[in-house]
């Protein structure tokens, strides 16, 4: 869990370097939560205390979960998220190990559906503010929902790129002229290229040190690159590059961190590839044809889902069986 | 126009199944084979019925519940309560308690026999062998623990007990993990 | 070069081989007394042909049995017999069963019928065999099958596979044997290719043991020029070190590409394979006529001040070892039969070495909390790591809800107990000891149910039994009852003639 930790600091530093303090605050309001809310399920469960409350999950569910969110929250948000994600999708289906949802995306899902406004909208790049917000402020607006004196919260936030291409396609711009706009960078969306390119080089050096396997985060991330190149050239028109959307959104983060979590990911090889292979397709179509500008949430829930079946289907062959399933 | 098409249908299948039920009806009760497969075969009497056999038709008459039988413990009303479809319920306490030690056998100290044939003719198994007047022997590999032998059943005082099979390096199990780990987490 | 193959899974593991594997054998010190089990092989007990108070020699047979599947057992040094009774022998359960007690008397005399055989090429293939199983050899790389048994295949044979792989990390008795008695070993396996005519022998050694290869060869070499001909198809194969390369079923495959068929035997497959060791032994029973009365055994371990490989009489109690080999913290000292993955917890030091030993291996207890394992987060490192291509994390769910039906489906009875998933699991979930578990529990389970099935069927048969009497003596209370009324009709019938009749008479 730690080496996990680790590998998403980079990440995190870039993203508050670009976008201000916001998902620091976040970060911080869910772990202190998520922890109080495990030692709560611990105890109420009878649960040996301190050889779970720090074996890490707490707070890797709670950092992956404000890195799906919006820097900029009322301070509940992520205190409920974490509520949802350790107390309901983790303890209530029996504890580590134990639960069939991923936590972070399962309270994720939730949220969203249950608090829409907060949860589009999302931070203007530092670059891109007149004025950026200091720590002390961003607090104040946690806390109290209050801005600085001459500043309105639409001057801070904006649409994610995802969520602006979704907007401009469904209203007839071509994707050349949606490219131009400002919440675009060099290749995706401004500021977050740099975050995702950054949890790339975690993610890698998770694989480097055996945390997780090569297979999910490689099939999620060709399947990606896959049906949008095959529907870019089909229409580059209404299809954004593969590049676009390999770098927007959660697709760096869900093929490394989240896709790979090992109670709710497919546990075989071929599995596994399977599993990455079928989120990329299902987060794709979300994007593209679906109703909300980021799939990767609900994809990861939903081919969860199969993972029993794929288990299965996917079993090595045993020495000397004859058949793939012997006599089953 | 619709009400003619279903009723057509309603018809069709009924018939369908009408000769089905006919056509490949099933003498005999296949779900008292399959209770009395679950049963332990202890033939104790415990439950109230004269053996395994008549309890497990008492079961698929509805007659009695499904956790009368100690021998069979909770993983056999568990085991019943799954094959019948029903909610398991706890172990009856008045027919006796669920054996999970070792199992009984019963033994004859040939000293005291005195050879009076009543509990070679009460063994559900025939499992003790002897004749009139002449020392009376337990079959190890044949006897249940049903216990029906013993006093009062055997006039004589201390000629018929029961005792645990120790286990033999074959028959030794392992100890269950958890139950280690608990014991040290605690 | 001889193409290898690859099996599935399996781990690296540090060797510790260092600690023990100078090439010197240490003699160890005849005990006070042997206590020698009657059972150290698999299959039936051999029953005692001596009784207390018999004087016997080194090597004289103490115990026999009759049944193919089984071995004799012979007295390791001379003395006298003082018991013949149960003790603790080594198994976790510290179930005791019957041995044979001697005391020594120190002169370590061989039996006087013992002498070495000078041309053992005119014994017949099924004398070889017959004085295999006399001198009580058994595999001696711990599975202890009845080698006798093994070397009479009911198919031809392409490939005698002889062990010398050792992968568990600790143990080197088998390394050390190669190195000293080369030669011993391939005349021994020329011996046992009479009894199995294959097409190839194939010595398999991991190629972490250099000198051992070498000694080997070398041996192959100066009986090829000594003129031993049939020495040209036995061949030194070096095969890469990866733990459990030593298991006879990944071995099989690494050497022909061939499995072993589920729940069959490598004869099967046209491959019969032995230990080192027991070929060593093979040579000693058929050129010196020398039954299987002691064995090298590594006695090693962090514990262990003097870690090194004995020669040890069969019977010699583990603490005398221990005493030779000095042990640090005796108090803090746990001590396994075997490897630090296959092997097996001993109860105390109070058991004998027996022909499964093939090392003491002294470790620290660790200490509670070390143990303490953390939920399966169903990483799939396990099912990985299987040598079998079993999923360890499904055995283990259902080893813990104790669903005979899943575990069956799952492949339990496969499971060879190597120990390469508990050593990845990142939980430390001590996964091995599930299976074991899981294994005796489904045992008794299915002994349960035949014991079941037994009891009703004799209490199905009683009840016909009774019904059949009942109804014989209905019977014959019937035939009774009709023979009654009959009889009544009949002495009727004659009154009424006898009244007619007299009342004839008196009318006329």
């Amino acid at each position: 869990m730690r080496t996990v930790m680790y590998a998403l600091v980079p990440g995190i530093i870039i993203y508050v370097l670009l976008f201000g303090w916001g998902i620091l605050v976040n970060i911080l309001l869910a772990s202190l939560s998520a922890l109080v809310f495990e030692l709560v399920m611990l105890v109420v469960r009878k649960r040996p205390i301190r050889r779970y409350l720090f074996d890490g999950s707490a707070l890797v569910t709670a950092i992956l979960l404000s890195l799906a969110l919006p820097p900029m929250l009322p301070w509940w948000i992520p205190v409920t998220g974490s509520f949802f994600a350790i107390v309901v999708a983790k303890h209530l289906y029996g504890g580590l190990g134990y639960n069939v949802f991923n936590p972070a995306m399962a309270s994720y899902a939730i949220l969203l559906v249950s608090f829409p406004r907060e949860l589009s909208l999302w931070s203007v790049p530092l670059e891109l503010l007149a004025q950026p917000l200091n720590f002390i402020e961003i607090l104040t607006y946690s806390f109290f929902n209050t801005l600085p004196e001459l500043l309105t919260f639409d001057a801070i936030t904006a649409a994610t790129a995802l969520d602006h291409l979704r907007t401009e396609i469904s209203l007839g711009t071509n994707i050349e002229e949606i490219r131009r706009a400002p919440v675009f960078g060099f290749v995706a969306g401004t500021g977050m290229e740099w975050v995702n390119a950054v949890f790339l080089l975690g993610g890698v050096w998770l694989i480097y040190k055996k945390i997780i396997t090569w297979h999910i985060p490689v099939a999620m991330l060709a399947s990606i690159a896959a049906i949008s190149g095959v529907c870019f050239m089909i229409n580059a028109e209404i299809y954004a590059s593969p590049i676009l959307h390999l770098l927007s959104g959660a697709s760096i983060l869900g093929a490394f961190f989240i896709a790979t979590d090992p109670v709710t990911a497919s546990t075989t090889p071929l599995g596994r590839l399977i599993y990455g292979c079928a989120i990329g397709l299902l987060t794709f179509s979300i994007r593209a044809w679906g109703g909300y500008p980021d799939g990767v949430a609900f994809a990861v829930l939903l081919i969860g889902l199969t993972v029993p079946l794929l288990d299965h289907y996917t079993a090595p062959k045993v020495y000397g069986a004859r058949t793939r399933h012997g006599d089953g | 126009m619709a009400v003619l098409i279903l009723t057509i249908l309603a018809l069709v299948f009924g018939g369908i199944l009408g000769f089905v039920a006919i056509r490949f009806r099933v003498e005999g009760d296949p779900i008292v084979e399959k209770i009395d497969s679950i049963l332990p075969q202890t033939q104790c009497g415990q439950c109230g019925y004269p053996g395994c056999r008549p309890y497990a038709q008492a079961i698929a008459d509805d007659e009695a519940e499904i956790n009368q039988c100690p021998p069979g413990g909770d993983a056999g009303v568990q085991a019943l309560a799954d094959l019948l479809g029903s909610e398991p319920i706890p172990l009856n306490p008045e027919n006796g308690e669920a054996d999970d030690g070792l199992p009984m056998v019963a033994v004859i100290d040939e000293e005291t026999c005195i050879g009076c044939t009543k509990c070679v003719q009460v063994c559900p198994v025939d499992a003790i062998v002897g004749a009139a007047k002449h020392k009376h022997n337990v079959l190890d590999a044949y006897c249940t623990g049903c216990e029906l032998c013993l006093p009062p059943l055997c006039p004589v005082e201390d000629c018929i007990v029961m005792r645990a099979v120790e286990p033999s390096i074959k028959s030794w199990k392992w100890p269950n993990p958890e139950a280690v780990d608990e014991g040290q987490a605690a | 070069m001889k193409k290898l193959w690859r099996f599935r899974g399996g781990v690296k593991l540090p060797g510790f081989k260092t600690l023990s594997n100078s090439a010197s054998i240490r003699q160890s010190l005849i005990p006070g007394v042997v206590t020698i089990p009657l059972r150290q092989h698999i299959g039936e007990t051999a029953e005692p042909v001596v009784k207390v108070g018999d004087h016997v020699y080194k090597g004289q047979l103490i115990a026999t049995s009759g049944n193919f599947i089984s071995a004799p057992v012979h007295a390791s040094t001379s003395g006298s017999v003082i018991a013949i009774d149960k003790h603790t022998v080594p198994h976790k359960s510290g179930i005791a069963e019957v041995c044979v007690v001697i005391e020594t008397d120190g002169a370590d005399q061989w039996h006087p019928d013992i002498e070495p055989c000078t041309h053992p090429n005119n014994l017949s293939a099924d004398e070889l065999r017959t004085r295999i199983r006399e001198a009580g050899i058994v595999g001696l790389g711990g599975a202890v099958f009845p080698s006798a048994a093994k070397l009479k295949p009911t198919r031809p044979i392409d490939t005698l596979v002889i062990n010398g792989v050792e992968c568990e990390p600790y143990i080197t008795c088998d390394d050390v044997l190669m190195r000293s008695r080369p030669e011993d070993i391939i005349r021994g396996i020329l011996l046992l290719r009479r009894l199995v005519d294959p097409a190839e022998c194939i010595i398999a050694v991991e190629d972490n043991k250099p000198e051992a290869i070498k000694a080997l060869n070398d041996a192959i070499k100066k009986l090829k020029i000594a003129g031993v001909g049939s020495v040209n198809t036995i061949h030194v194969v070096a095969i890469p070190t990866v733990y459990p390369a030593g298991s006879e079923k990944q071995l099989i495959k690494v050497l022909t590409g061939k499995e072993v068929p589920q729940q069959g035997l490598p004869y099967e497959v046209g491959i019969v394979c032995l230990n080192v060791g027991t070929t060593a032994a093979t040579y000693d029973a058929i050129y010196d006529g020398k039954p299987l009365v002691s064995r090298l055994v590594s006695i090693t371990g962090p514990q262990i001040k003097h870690p090194a490989n004995y020669n040890v009489l069969l019977g010699t109690p583990v603490a005398h070892l221990l005493e030779d080999a000095g042990v640090r913290h005796v108090d803090d000292t746990k001590l396994i039969m075997g490897g630090p993955m296959m092997g097996h917890d001993l109860p105390h030091a109070q058991v004998p070495v027996v022909k499964a030993t093939n090392c003491i291996l002294a470790e620290k207890a660790a200490p509670l909390e070390n143990i303490a394992s953390m939920p399966c987060i169903r990483c799939g490192a396990c099912a990985t790591a299987c040598p079998i291509g079993l999923l360890p994390q499904q055995l283990y769910w259902h080893s813990r809800g104790k669903d005979f039906d899943k575990l069956e489906h799952y492949n339990l009875p496969d499971c060879i107990e190597c120990g390469c998933c508990a050593v990845v699991c990142p939980s430390h979930i001590p996964l091995v000891h599930y299976f074991r578990y899981a294994k005796t529990e489904k045992a008794a389970h299915e002994l349960k149910l035949k014991l079941a099935d037994q009891a009703r069927l004799r209490t199905q048969e009683r009840e016909a039994r009774l019904e059949r009497v009942k109804k014989e003596q209905e019977e014959r209370k019937a035939r009774r009852k009709a023979a009654r009324l009959k009889k009544k009709a009949a002495t009727a019938n004659q009154h009424n003639a006898d009244g007619a009749e007299s009342a004839a008479k008196v009318s006329t």
